[in-house]
C-alpha cells in the first residue's frame, strides 16, 4: 500500500513537470500573440525556434567542444596533456578498437542480410502479418531485457548436470559432449554478443526493406520477367538496384546504433573476457574510474568514427538521386 | 498489307503477357510453401528466447535453477511467487521493482512530451515562418544527429551538478544547497527529462519538419490573409493536422526512453528515488545473476509495457520508422 502511494507520488511529480512545462509554453504563446505589427514576426521566430536552439546549443554543441577539450586533459581534467589520452587508446586499448570494428562491420551486414532474406520471403507469403510482428517484436525490448533473455540461452552448466542454457542443450543434443562456457569462450563470445544485436535489429531491416520492395513498381518487375529474368538474376539486377538507397540507409542506421551500443556488453560480461568495446570502456573510464581525460578521448573516438559513415551515406544517396 | 492489318486485332488473343505470366504465377505458387516454411522456422527461432524468459519467470526457484525451461512441458509447475518477490522485494532481493517501474513512467512520459512539443514548434518556424537563415538552421539541426550521446554526458553532468558559466554570465545556475555537496536537482527527474529532450531534438525536429512542410500552402496563406497569428495557425491548423506524425514519434520516443540505460545510469544513478526499470534490471543481473527465476520475472515486468505499446500501436510505430529511414 505504501509502495503504491510513493508510486502515485512519483507519477504526480511527472504530471507536475508536464504541467509546469505546459504553462511555460502557454505563457510564451500568450506573450507572442499579444505582439502586433513589426515585432510580431521576429517574436514568432524567437518563441518557436528559441527553445530548440538553446537546448541544442547547451546539450550538444557546447558539450561536444568541451569533450574535445577535456580529451586533452589529465584524469581530473585540470592539466593539459596533449595527445597522451589518445596515445593511451592506440597503445594499450587496441583490442577494444578491434572489437568495436568487428561489431560495426559484422552486425549491420548480418542483420541487413537476414532482414532482406525475410523481406523477400514474406513478399511471397499470404498471411505475413503474424510472422512480421513476431520477428519485429525484439525491437520493442530494451537492450537490458534482451541481454537477460539471451543470458538464459548462453547459461553454462557442467556437462554432467541437467542443462539450463538452451544453446548448450542444443549443442549436446547434436552430439557435443562438452559445450564451452559460452561467454568466456574467447574470441567467439564477441560473436555471441553480436547475435543479440542481430536478433534485435533484423525486424527493423525486414520492415523497412519489405516496404521498399513493395514500392517497386509492378511493371518494372513484369518487364524484367518478360525479358526472361528470373530468380537470382531478377533479384540481383532488378530488386537490389531498386532498393539500393533503402539498403544503404538500413545498414548505416544499424551501424550508428551499434557504434553507440553499450548496454549489451555491460550487462552480459561488463567488458570482461575480451569483449570490451569503445562505448562501454568510455562509460567505465568516465563514470567508474572518474578519468575525465580518457573517458572524453574515447567519446571523441566514437564521434570521429561516425564521420566517415555519414560521408559515405551522403555520397551514396547523392549518387542514387543522380542516377534516377 | 492486309495480312498485317488482320494480325493487329488478333494480338490480344496471343497476349504474350498472359502466356508468360501463367508459368510465372505457377512458379510463385510452387515456391511459396518453401518461403512459408523458412519464414515460420525463423519466426519460431526468433520467438523462442522470449518464450524461455516467460516460462522461466513462472517456474519455482529449484526448477528454474536446476533444469532447462523446455523441461517445463514435461513437468509443468507454475508459481507466482517470483513475481511477488520481484514486485515487493523479498528474502533474496530486498528491494522490489515497483518504485523503479513508476520511475520509468515518470521519466518516459514527460521525456516524450517535452521534445515533441519543442520540436513541433521549431519545425513550424523552419517550414512556415521562413527567414534568412532558416535553411542553415534546419541543416545544422539535422547534422547534430551525428554527435553521439557519449560526447555530451560528462559536460552535461558537470552542468547539472556545478552549474555552467560563460565567463561571468551564468548560463545554468549552480544549484548546490549551501553547505551541501548535492545539487538541488539530485534525486529529481529534471536532469533526465532535460537530457532526453536535448538528445531527441535533432531527429524529432527533422521528422516533424518533413511532415509539417508538406501541409497545403493554400491553407496557411488563407489563414494568414484572415489575420491569424502564427501562434493561432500553429494551434488550430498545424497541430491537429500533424497528429499522425506526432503519434508516431511519441511512441518511438516513449519506447526509446523506457528502454534507455546509458542516460539513466549517468543522470539518475541507481537509487529507487529516480532510476528506471532498466537500471534496476542491470543491477539485479549483476548482483543476483544466479537467481534466474527472479531476474526473468523482473525482466518480463520491464518489457511488458513496451510490448503492449508495440502490439497495440504497431502501425504508428512502423510508420514512424519508415519516415525516419526511407526518406532520411
Amino acid at each position: 500500500m505504501e509502495e503504491l502511494l510513493t508510486g502515485l507520488e512519483k507519477l504526480w511529480s511527472g504530471f507536475l513537470g508536464v504541467a509546469v512545462f505546459g504553462l511555460l509554453i502557454a505563457l510564451l504563446f500568450f506573450i507572442g500573440s499579444r505582439l502586433r505589427g513589426r515585432l510580431s514576426r521576429p517574436a514568432a521566430i524567437v518563441i518557436f525556434l528559441g527553445p530548440a536552439v538553446i537546448l541544442l546549443i547547451m546539450g550538444l554543441i557546447v558539450p561536444a567542444f568541451r569533450t574535445i577539450w577535456a580529451s586533452t586533459q589529465n584524469s581530473s581534467g585540470k592539466e593539459f596533456v596533449g595527445w597522451a589520452n589518445y596515445q593511451w587508446i592506440f597503445d594499450s586499448q587496441v583490442d577494444i578498437i578491434v572489437n568495436s570494428i568487428l561489431w560495426i562491420v559484422i552486425t549491420p551486414i548480418a542483420a541487413t542480410a537476414l532482414g532482406l532474406t525475410l523481406a523477400l520471403l514474406l513478399d511471397r507469403m499470404r498471411r505475413e502479418a503474424i510472422a512480421k510482428s513476431l520477428i519485429f517484436m525484439p525491437m520493442a525490448i530494451s537492450f537490458v531485457g534482451a541481454s537477460i533473455i539471451w543470458s538464459l540461452v548462453y547459461e553454462y552448466r557442467a556437462p554432467d548436470k541437467p542443462q539450463v542454457g538452451l544453446l548448450s542443450q542444443i549443442v549436446m543434443w547434436l552430439g557435443v559432449d562438452d559445450p564451452p562456457k559460452w561467454l568466456l569462450w574467447q574470441p567467439f563470445n564477441n560473436y555471441l554478443l553480436m547475435v543479440i544485436m542481430v536478433w534485435i535489429q533484423v525486424g527493423f531491416a525486414m520492415v523497412v526493406l519489405s516496404a521498399a520492395i513493395k514500392a517497386i513498381p509492378g511493371d518494372v518487375v513484369e518487364a524484367a520477367e518478360l525479358d526472361g529474368a528470373t530468380g537470382w538474376r531478377l533479384f540481383s539486377k532488378v530488386t537490389i538496384p531498386m532498393i539500393r538507397a533503402t539498403l544503404i540507409v538500413v545498414v548505416t542506421t544499424i551501424m550508428f546504433a551499434v557504434l553507440k551500443i553499450f548496454d549489451i556488453v555491460r550487462v552480459m560480461t561488463n567488458g570482461n573476457f575480451g569483449t570490451q568495446i569503445v562505448a562501454n570502456e568510455m562509460y567505465a573510464q568516465a563514470f567508474v574510474q572518474f578519468d575525465i581525460g580518457r573517458g572524453s578521448a574515447l567519446a571523441v573516438v566514437l564521434f570521429v568514427a561516425v564521420i566517415p559513415l555519414i560521408i559515405f551515406n551522403v555520397v551514396q544517396l547523392r549518387k542514387d538521386r543522380a542516377t534516377r | 498489307m492486309s495480312v498485317e492489318a488482320q494480325e493487329i486485332p488478333r494480338l490480344p488473343e496471343v497476349d504474350p503477357l498472359e502466356k508468360e505470366s501463367i508459368p510465372q504465377a505457377a512458379r510463385r505458387k510452387l515456391s511459396s510453401p518453401w518461403a512459408s516454411f523458412v519464414v515460420i522456422l525463423l519466426t519460431f527461432v526468433w520467438t523462442i528466447p522470449t518464450l524461455g524468459l516467460l516460462i522461466t519467470s513462472l517456474r519455482p526457484a529449484a526448477d528454474a535453477q536446476n533444469s532447462g525451461w523446455w523441461t517445463f512441458f514435461a513437468n509443468p509447475a507454475v508459481t507466482w511467487s517470483n513475481y511477488s518477490e520481484v514486485i515487493t522485494g523479498g528474502s533474496t532481493i530486498p528491494s522490489g521493482i515497483t518504485p523503479y517501474f513508476f520511475n520509468s513512467f515518470a521519466i518516459a512520459i514527460p521525456a516524450a512530451i517535452f521534445p515533441l512539443t519543442i520540436a513541433c514548434m521549431a519545425a513550424y518556424a523552419l517550414a512556415w515562418v521562413r527567414f534568412k537563415w532558416s535553411t542553415v538552421v534546419f541543416f545544422t539541426i539535422f547534422a547534430l544527429q551525428v554527435i553521439p550521446l557519449q560526447m555530451s554526458l560528462l559536460p552535461l553532468l558537470q552542468m547539472f551538478n556545478l552549474g555552467w558559466n560563460l565567463g561571468p554570465i551564468p548560463i545554468f545556475p549552480d544549484l548546490n544547497r549551501p553547505g551541501s555537496e548535492q545539487s538541488l536537482l539530485a534525486g529529481t527527474y529534471i536532469p533526465l527529462w532535460i537530457a532526453h529532450t536535448m538528445f531527441a531534438l535533432p531527429l524529432a525536429t527533422f521528422l516533424i519538419h518533413n511532415f509539417i512542410a508538406q501541409l497545403p500552402r493554400d491553407l496557411m496563406e488563407a489563414a494568414r490573409v484572415d489575420g491569424a497569428s502564427h501562434f493561432l495557425i500553429f494551434r488550430k491548423i498545424v497541430l491537429p493536422l500533424s497528429v499522425p506524425a506526432i503519434a508516431s514519434f511519441a511512441i518511438f520516443q516513449f519506447l526509446w526512453v523506457w528502454n534507455d540505460l546509458l542516460v539513466a545510469l549517468t543522470f539518475a544513478g541507481g537509487t529507487p528515488d529516480v532510476a528506471p526499470v532498466t537500471a534496476y534490471l542491470a543491477n539485479i543481473k549483476g548482483t543476483y545473476g544466479a537467481q534466474l527465476h527472479l531476474i526473468t520475472a523482473g525482466a518480463f515486468i520491464a518489457i511488458i509495457v513496451p510490448l503492449i505499446v508495440f502490439f497495440a500501436l504497431q502501425r504508428f510505430f512502423v510508420r514512424g520508422l519508415l519516415a525516419g529511414s526511407v526518406k532520411g
